[in-house]
């Protein structure tokens, strides 16, 4: 019998090697994105991924008291660069989303999507019981969903706006606020939804009126929804193989490294690829629905499925474009696609839901 | 459950709602997740043949290669019409985004000059998307590379290594063989073929080579090659080479064609020769000419103008649509038709220097005395035939006309003909409703008045007169009955006798003699007012355009007729002046062509080069501003 170290055993290996395998795909299809060579993509990203996942895992060190701590601090913080951001663009002219930080690129929307979630789990945990059905579980969340959210639509992003928006009334979903407000939240917004419509920007119009019909304009913005589906749907089954996949090295792929990786991936490694991708992202959704179900405390719960939220609707939303199910959007795929902002966001929440993890292995649950 | 406020919210109630809740978001994503994955098999399964196709045709491009066009040959099978390597540079409009700059550029590059700039904006203007416009073609090889290094920084540009139309002799064959050109946007709309908008495919627009066109167009070949998104060819895949087209053999003899040509010299008219053997033509000669390879190649529009410009009406094919009164040429056909009627040749009319019809008198060239029907040809005497038409009238001359060729207009490759008026008191009636009078008569029997003819039709009568069958003239080897003529060899032998002493005896010709041993030639001279005689002017001087046409028709050898030729000189004179002398060169070329072409050779001197020394001179002048002389200096 083979005694392994208590220090080792505390690493989470299993959580490592799906991370991983899902950013050593994706490294793989930058490599052949680049047409077979380690520069300008795959290389940066392989750096990028060995940083973030560290910094992942020394999150997950930090006792789970510290984040609820901190919850409305950072809330308030990011809150403060969302508006200064804003500022500067108004300044600087158009839309500016991020500020220069000098050695990198602060995008505070990307942050926004994490410290959402954490603010209002600190909401929900803190809400005495009896209050849940009452105005008062409703009115703080809806600002403060609601300041950032439009902040962020001013800039304009309408996917980070929407992935807000879905990050923190998922936690009031599963705070346990009554059904019947969704549901006719639900019916509203849809019946709202030509109203909406006409508040988006020109361009975001027509993004999503291509949507609806891509063959509309096969050489403009359609272009990007039918090259991809080319891409996957000649892809077959088993995929051109690797380095042969001709919509991306002949440059009929739009974004083929970074949005739409996935319609890269998809033609060199076929039906077995993706299915193969999709199985390693429910695994790693699993492990954080699982996590919030075991979770100790209501602000873990309440964390860990509002976080595996946020990562699902990444998933979500840029699978549902490379296949032609929504507009385009600009979403990276989790993990896959190049890009630090996205991965920076991505590795905050798997280490805040692995701090929840370690969190429930420490004491006995106690759900106030 | 959760609507009622009785059961009070405990904790337990709120981890109980918490998992069913988790489950329910988690159950939602997991369906989610089910759909994507339904999504791309649907996609990559039911939809991937669907795909595959599409993918591939991204990234293949098929381009075609122009076939080469077919050869025209002459009955030697010596080229009218070939092919060369041709390096070209085109446009295409639809990648051309920075006009100005790109022009600009060429401009330099190539040292175009304002005229050729001119047309390419034209052709710009008038091109429909893909369809490319040449800048240049016949480029050095020098001047190809130097656009070749700088085509990234020119989007549109597509440079062609490929064959152009290549016509030897150019002006010689402008009006025989017609001319080829890029396809237009409405050639393209018509034939919805994609070989129409390919860089360097021409088709034949007149002539010949628009007869020929279905068989001389071959099949093209293509090429498959890998191409990115923005259209840089990655490798190529395969080739499928081009099939060439078919030849195109005539019975023109090229060698006689570019004899004929040249000498015509500053002359405008035609010259048809035939074989009286079988109908062939020979030679199709319509000059002053185009040449057909300034329109292979985009003709500009400033030679396009020189050339309409020109009042000798390069652009007119005048051999076929070239209408002439055709004068005296006609008597020998007038001969046959009186003794067909029962004329005795031997009969004599005494010409007093004219013919009194009523009270109106009808001249004659001179004071013939006593003629009979040969004399009557040999002297070309007015008044012998007037005596002939007042008395048998001209409705008892037209049928004889029409059978032998006048006024009929023949099925003949590639030609547009005009084919005049043999009139007679029917056509006259129905024309202008009118009675046909008797100076009627004595004006068409000397071909004036209402007659009208073209070149081809003169010499289409010389051969029938000659072989006494009915000939029909062609330019391929189709089959024609050529059944002999329903005339006596009588009245046949009384034409040839008087076309014999026309330029062997004593007749208008006789300085055309041939200069050859044993061959004599048989003539007939023609001088056809171009202005009514009222004018009181005989069209001998005064204004080039007023001058009388000259004409001749002829055959050769007059015992055993193998070759007939007619020679329309507009505005030259006379027949034995203008036309018969170059009757002569031309007949002496088919037996001793040292000899004619020494002869030749003398007059070119004289005139100032070949055809195309000649025409390279004009434009150059006409371009600085003069007009080409409208008095050309006249040969003898």
């Amino acid at each position: 019998m083979i005694v392994v170290p208590p220090a080792i055993q505390r690493i989470p290996w299993k959580l490592i090697a799906l991370l991983t395998a899902i950013t050593g795909f994706g490294i793989l299809v930058l490599y052949s994105a680049a047409g077979g060579s380690f520069t300008p993509w795959a290389m940066q990203q392989t750096i990028r991924f060995l940083v973030f996942l560290t910094v992942a895992m020394v999150i997950g060190r930090f006792p789970l008291r510290i984040f609820e701590d901190f919850s409305y601090i950072a809330y308030i913080g990011v809150l403060v660069l969302l508006i200064a951001v804003e500022l500067l663009g108004f300044v600087g002219g158009g839309s500016q989303r991020w500020l220069n930080l000098g050695f990198m690129n602060l995008q505070p929307s990307e942050l926004m999507k994490v410290t959402i979630v954490v603010a209002l789990a600190r909401f929900y945990a803190q809400l005495p019981p009896g209050n849940t059905h009452s105005w008062t579980a409703l009115w703080p969340a809806l600002v403060m969903i609601g300041i950032p959210a439009a902040l962020v639509m001013l800039q304009p992003d309408l996917g980070t706006a929407l992935s807000i928006c879905i990050g923190g009334v998922v936690v009031m979903f599963v705070a346990g606020l009554p059904f019947w407000w969704f549901g006719s939240t639900a019916i509203a917004g849809a019946a709202a939804l030509p109203v909406l419509f006409s508040f988006l920007h020109d361009y975001q119009q027509k993004r999503v009126l291509i949507f609806l019909d891509p063959e509309s304009d096969p050489l403009g913005a359609g272009y990007h929804i039918s090259q991809s589906k080319i891409a996957i749907g000649s892809g077959g089954i088993g995929g051109k193989g690797f380095l042969n996949g001709s919509q991306s090295h002949l440059d009929y792929l739009p974004e083929g490294h970074t949005d739409f990786i996935f319609a890269t991936m998809a033609e060199e490694w076929g039906l077995i690829g993706g299915l193969a991708l999709l199985f390693a992202f429910f695994l790693l959704l699993r492990w954080g629905t699982r996590v919030a179900l075991k979770a100790r405390t209501r602000f873990g719960q309440l964390t860990a499925a509002g976080l595996t939220m946020t990562i699902f609707f990444y998933i979500a939303i840029n699978l549902m474009m490379v296949m032609g199910l929504a507009p385009v959007v600009g979403i990276p795929l989790p993990l896959f696609s190049y890009g630090g902002s996205s991965m920076l966001t991505i590795m905050t929440c798997v280490g805040i839901i692995l701090a929840i993890e370690n969190d429930s292995k420490t004491g006995t649950r106690r759900l106030h | 459950m959760a609507r009622g406020k009785s059961p009070p919210i405990t904790e337990a109630w709120r981890g109980i709602t918490f998992t069913r809740r988790a489950l329910v978001v988690g159950g939602a994503q997991a369906a989610v997740g089910v759909a994507l994955a339904a999504r791309m098999a649907y996609i990559s399964v039911v939809d991937n043949d669907r795909y595959v196709l599409e993918s591939e045709s991204n990234r293949v491009n098929l381009t075609l290669i122009p076939p080469r066009r077919g050869w025209i040959v002459d009955r030697n099978g010596k080229a009218l019409a070939n092919n060369r390597v041709s390096l070209r540079i085109d446009i295409i409009p639809d990648r051309l985004h920075n006009r100005d700059v790109v022009l600009g550029q060429l401009r330099t590059l190539l040292q175009l000059d304002g005229d050729a700039m001119e047309r390419i904006n034209r052709d710009l203007k008038a091109a429909s998307g893909f369809q490319p416009v040449a800048v240049a073609e016949d480029m050095s090889e020098a001047e190809y590379a130097s656009i070749l290094v700088r085509l990234p920084e020119m989007p549109g540009i597509a440079p062609q290594r490929g064959f152009a139309r290549n016509y030897p002799t150019g002006a010689a064959v402008g009006h025989l063989i017609g001319y080829v050109g890029a396809p237009n946007a409405e050639e393209y709309q018509k034939a919805k073929d994609p070989l129409y908008i390919t860089p360097g495919y021409k088709i034949g627009k007149d002539g010949l080579e628009k007869y020929f066109q279905p068989m001389l167009k071959g099949k093209p070949g293509a090429r498959r090659v890998e191409v990115t998104a923005r259209g840089k060819i990655v490798r190529d895949l395969d080739t499928q080479p081009d099939v060439q087209g078919k030849t195109v053999h005539l019975t023109i003899d090229a060698d006689l064609q570019e004899f004929a040509a040249r000498r015509m010299g500053r002359e405008s008219g035609a010259i048809i020769v035939i074989d009286c053997l079988n109908g062939d033509i020979l030679s199709f000669v319509s000059m002053p000419s185009f040449d057909p390879n300034s329109f292979s190649d985009g003709i500009s529009n400033n030679e396009y103008s020189w050339l309409r410009a020109d009042d000798h009406q390069p652009l007119i094919n005048k051999a076929t649509r070239g209408l002439y009164p055709p004068g005296s040429t006609l008597k020998p056909m007038v001969a046959i038709a009186a003794v067909e009627h029962g004329v005795d040749p031997s009969e004599r009319h005494t010409c007093i220097g004219g013919y009194r019809l009523g009270n109106r008198f009808f001249r004659c060239l001179g004071t013939h005395g006593s003629v009979d029907m040969p004399t009557a040809i040999e002297k070309s005497c007015n008044s012998y035939f007037y005596w002939l038409a007042h008395r048998l009238g001209y409705d008892a001359i037209a049928p004889t006309a029409k059978l032998l060729g006048l006024g009929e207009e023949f099925q003949l490759a590639g030609s547009n003909q005009r084919y005049g008026t043999i009139p007679d008191s029917a056509w006259k009636m129905r024309r202008y409703d009118q009675k046909w009078s008797a100076s009627d008569s004595l004006n068409a029997v000397i071909g004036q008045g209402y007659v009208s003819v073209n070149p081809l039709q003169l010499a289409v009568m010389t051969a029938r007169i000659a072989s006494g069958r009915r000939l029909y003239p062609r330019l391929i080897n189709r089959e024609f009955r050529n059944e002999p003529l329903p005339f006596s060899a009588e009245a046949l032998a009384v034409a040839r006798a008087g076309m014999d002493r026309v330029v062997n005896g004593a007749g208008t010709a006789v300085r055309s003699r041939l200069p050859l041993d044993g061959i004599t030639m048989g003539g007939k001279t023609g001088t056809a007012q171009v202005r009514g005689l009222a004018s009181g002017s005989r069209g001998q001087s005064g204004a080039w355009k007023y001058r009388d046409h000259g004409l001749f028709v002829c055959f050769a050898p007059v015992e055993n007729p193998r070759y007939a030729a007619s020679v329309v000189i507009e505005h030259g004179m006379g027949g034995s002046r203008a036309a018969a002398p170059i009757a002569k060169d031309i007949f002496t070329f088919l037996y001793d062509r040292e000899k004619a072409m020494e002869a030749l050779e003398m007059f070119e001197a004289g005139w100032g080069g070949t055809i195309k020394e000649r025409m390279d001179r004009d434009y150059a002048a006409w371009k600085a501003g003069a007009s080409s002389d409208p008095n050309p200096e006249l040969p003898q």
